[in-house]
C-alpha cells in the first residue's frame, strides 16, 4: 500500500498537518532525513497523517545549513516530542517550539553533534560535558519539589519524574525520559534487511511481535513480497498471545500499583503459563525471533500447538475469575475509580494510542481500521470504555485480553497448512520508503522505512504506542495524589526502551 | 562452576535453587538483597528478573529479595549496554552499595553489548563501567539461569564468619 510522497514548502507543514487532523485524521509521526544519501544535497522533515483514504505523506526539503521551519506543536501537540527528537538527532530545528529542551540526547551532549546526519559514523562516541538537566518547576508558597529517578525503587525501567506539589497534590509532573536511548536507528543504517531484524525487535523485549511485524510489513511493501496463508494468520496468533501475555502481566501490575497482593500473584502465575506457552510454541518466552520478513522465521511448534486450546480454555477461565475477584474489591476500585482522568479532547487533542485511547472513548485500533496479516478476514472487536480514569484502563486491557483469546481460538480453527516464508520478491530502489503500523499491547506502533542501496536500510524510525502516550501520562497526573502516581504510571503500563530506543 | 574453600557451592543431588538457598545461609548468614539496575536494556531481561518474584519462580524462598535502594544491597544485578544517558546514576548506583558487593551482567547487552553493540549512544557491556563478577548469557536469560547466575555470583563471596 505504497502511499506516494507530496512535496511541501517548509512553512505550509504545520497548518496542512493540523488542517488534515481536524478532518478526522490522526498523527502518526514525524520523521527527520539527511537526503545525501539517496542524491539530495540537504535536509528534509516528513509529517505523515493517516487519514479516511490512506496515509498522507508530506516532505518539506530542508538545506543543510541552518535547516529549520516553524514548528507544529502549537498546532498539533502530538508532534511535541517529534519535533524534540528530530531537532537532538538531525539538527532540524522547530522555530518556536514550547519547549525547546533536549529530549533524545540529555544535555550533557556536546552541541552541534546530530548522530543521524550521514556524515557522523555510527560508533562516534563524543566526550560529554557536563550541563545540567533543567527541570520545569512550578514555584510558589507551599509548592515543593519532588525528584523521582532514574534508578527507581522497584525492578522497573529508568525515568526521571519531577513532581511540583502542594500539600499531597500534583500541581505539575515533568517526565524526563531517554535514559535508555540505544541508538538503535542509526545501527541499522547501512544493515541488510535480514541484519538489522534482531536490532528492531529489541525496540521492546515485551512487544517484539509489534515491532517485527511492523518492520516485516514495511520489508514486504519495499520489496513487493506477498507472505503465505499460513503466516499471515500465524502472525494474528502471535499477536494475539503477545498481547495476551502483556495485558494479562499489566492488569496485574495495576494491582501492583494498590498493593492488592491476592490478584498480583494470581495473574503473576497466569503471565507465568503464558510465557511459558508461548515457548512451547517458538522456543523463546517472549517470541523474539519468530517474524521475518517473508512470513515466518520458523514454524509454530505441532506439539505447542496441540496444547494450546486446552491451556487456552483454563487461562481464559482463571482470568475472568480473577477481573472478577478485583472488581468486586470494593478498596480496589475505589482506588481505580475517578483516578488519572484523561477525557476525549484531551487524549485526541495529545495524539493518544491503544488502551489509554481507547479508556478515553476514543475508537483507534489498526487491527480494524487498517488491517494487516490475516485481520481483515477476522471480526475484531474492538473495546471502548469512556470513564478515562485508571479503572477504564482496566477494564479496556480485561476485556481486550478475552477478545485476544477468542482470536488465538478462531486463528486455530482458520490457519491452513503449507509454506510458512516466501523469499522477498525484489530488491527496492534506493531512497524508495514506506510505512508500517501494527496495533501492539499498547497501540499502534508505527514504522517508517527507507531502502538504501542494494537492499539495505537507508533510515529507519519506530514511534511506539508508548512514545505518543507518555506525554499523555504527564497530562493526567496533575491533581491526583503523588502517592497515585504509581498506579496511574501503571495504568498506562508504558515502555521506556521504545520510546527511548 | 566456582569452587574452593572460598564460597564452596556445596555439589549434590540438590538442584540450583535449593543449592543457592543453602549458599546464602552459608556465606552471608541470612539473605541475599539485590539491586536491579536497568543500564539500557530493551526490558526483556528485566521482564524475566520480575518473573523471579512472581509465584511459580517465587525466588523469596531461597532468602532472596529485590530491596529498593542500593545502600541496602548486596548485589547489584544489572541489565543493558550501559548507555550514556545512564552512565552516571549507575556509577553513583553502584558507589552507594555497601562492601562486600557483588555485580553481574545479565543478558547479551550487559555482557557485550548484544544486538546493540558498537551503537553511538551506549557502551559494548557494563563491564566498561562497572566490575564485573559474574556474566550470565542469554536474550533474555531465562528464570533458571537467573538463578544458576546468583548462586555462581554468592560463591564468589568470603564464607560468613560469625567470629568476626
Amino acid at each position: 500500500m505504497a502511499e506516494p510522497v507530496e512535496h511541501i514548502a517548509p512553512v505550509a507543514l504545520g497548518p496542512r498537518v493540523a488542517e488534515l487532523i481536524a478532518d478526522g485524521g490522526h498523527f502518526v509521526m514525524l520523521v527527520g532525513l539527511d537526503e545525501r544519501s539517496v542524491g539530495g544535497d540537504g535536509l528534509a522533515i516528513e509529517a505523515v497523517v493517516a487519514t479516511q483514504s490512506g496515509l498522507a505523506r508530506l516532505r518539506a526539503q530542508l538545506p543543510l545549513t541552518n535547516p529549520s521551519y516553524p514548528t507544529m506543536s502549537r498546532m498539533v501537540p502530538a508532534a511535541h516530542w517529534d519535533e524534540r527528537e528530530a531537532k537532538d538527532l538531525l539538527g532540524i530545528v522547530p522555530i518556536g517550539h514550547p519547549d525547546p529542551r533536549r529530549l533524545v540526547l540529555h544535555e550533557q551532549w556536546p552541541s552541534g553533534y546530530a548522530p543521524l546526519r550521514k556524515d557522523v559514523p555510527v560508533d562516534r562516541q563524543p566526550a560529554l560535558g557536563d550541563h545540567h538537566f533543567v527541570p520545569f518547576e512550578v514555584h510558589g508558597e507551599g509548592v515543593y519539589q519532588l525528584p523521582v529517578g532514574p534508578i527507581h525503587a522497584g525492578v522497573i525501567e529508568p525515568g526521571h519524574f519531577r513532581f511540583s506539589a502542594i500539600g499531597e497534590r500534583v500541581l505539575h509532573l515533568d517526565a524526563r525520559l531517554f535514559f535508555v536511548h540505544r541508538g538503535l536507528e542509526k545501527l541499522v543504517e547501512g544493515r541488510t534487511f535480514a541484519r538489522a531484524l534482531p536490532i528492531v525487535e529489541r525496540a521492546c523485549g515485551v512487544c517484539t511481535v509489534t515491532h517485527a511485524l511492523a518492520y516485516a510489513q514495511a520489508v514486504e511493501s519495499l520489496t513487493r513480497t506477498t507472505i503465505p496463508d499460513r503466516a499471515r494468520w500465524a502472525r494474528v496468533l502471535l499477536a494475539e498471545l503477545e498481547r495476551l501475555y502483556n495485558h494479562v502481566g499489566d492488569l496485574g501490575n495495576m494491582c501492583a500499583g494498590v498493593g492488592f497482593q491476592p490478584a498480583i500473584s494470581r495473574l503473576g502465575w497466569l503471565r507465568e503459563r503464558l510465557l511459558q506457552l508461548n515457548d512451547a510454541l517458538t522456543g523463546h518466552r517472549y517470541l523474539t525471533g519468530i517474524v521475518a520478513p517473508g512470513g515466518l522465521a520458523a514454524d509454530l511448534s505441532p506439539d505447542g500447538l496441540a496444547i494450546l486450546p486446552a491451556a487456552l480454555d483454563d487461562i481464559g477461565a482463571e482470568l475472568a475469575a480473577a477481573v472478577r475477584s478485583i472488581i468486586r474489591s470494593e478498596g480496589v476500585m475505589d482506588r481505580f475509580q475517578g483516578t488519572g482522568l484523561v477525557g476525549p479532547a484531551e487524549a485526541r487533542t495529545l495524539g493518544a494510542l491503544g488502551v489509554a485511547a481507547r479508556a478515553s472513548g476514543l475508537l483507534l485500533d489498526l487491527r480494524a481500521d487498517r488491517p494487516y496479516a490475516a485481520y481483515g478476514e477476522l471480526d475484531v472487536s474492538t473495546t471502548v470504555f469512556h470513564g478515562g480514569d485508571v479503572a477504564a484502563r482496566f477494564h479496556v486491557r480485561a476485556q481486550e485480553a478475552h477478545e485476544a483469546l477468542r482470536l488465538v481460538r478462531e486463528v486455530l480453527h482458520e490457519m491452513p497448512d503449507g509454506p510458512f516464508r516466501a523469499p522477498l520478491a525484489a530488491v527496492p530502489a534506493t531512497g524508495a520508503s514506506e510505512v508500517a503500523g501494527v496495533e501492539g499491547p499498547r497501540g499502534a506502533s508505527w514504522l517508517w522505512l527507507r531502502a538504501g542501496p542494494d537492499g539495505t536500510i537507508d533510515r529507519l524510525r519506530l514511534r511506539s504506542a508508548s512514545f505518543a502516550n507518555w506525554p499523555v501520562v504527564a497530562a493526567a497526573v496533575p491533581g491526583n495524589l503523588v502517592p497515585d502516581f504509581p498506579l496511574i504510571n501503571k495504568s498506562f503500563e508504558l515502555c521506556y526502551a521504545c520510546t527511548d530506543r | 562452576m566456582t569452587g574452593g574453600s572460598n564460597g564452596m557451592i556445596p555439589a549434590g543431588d540438590l538442584d540450583a535453587a535449593q543449592r543457592l538457598r543453602r549458599t546464602i545461609q552459608h556465606t552471608l548468614g541470612r539473605s541475599l538483597h539485590i539491586r536491579h539496575l536497568d543500564a539500557g536494556s530493551c526490558n526483556g531481561c528485566d521482564s524475566e528478573i520480575a518473573a523471579l518474584l512472581n509465584p511459580y519462580h517465587d525466588i523469596q524462598r531461597l532468602g532472596i529479595d529485590f530491596v529498593a535502594s542500593p545502600r541496602h544491597a548486596d548485589l547489584l544485578l544489572v541489565t543493558g549496554t550501559m548507555t550514556r544517558n545512564l552512565e552516571q546514576a549507575a556509577k553513583r548506583t553502584y558507589e552507594a552499595m555497601p562492601e562486600p558487593r557483588l555485580v553481574v551482567a545479565t543478558g547479551a547487552c550487559a555482557i557485550s553489548g548484544g544486538v546493540f553493540a558498537g551503537a553511538y549512544a551506549g557502551r559494548d557491556g557494563i563491564g566498561e563501567v562497572l566490575p564485573v563478577d559474574v556474566r550470565i548469557p542469554g536474550c533474555p536469560p531465562r528464570p533458571e539461569a537467573l538463578i544458576h547466575g546468583l548462586l555462581v555470583a554468592v560463591g564468589r563471596l568470603a564464607p560468613f564468619d560469625p567470629a568476626a
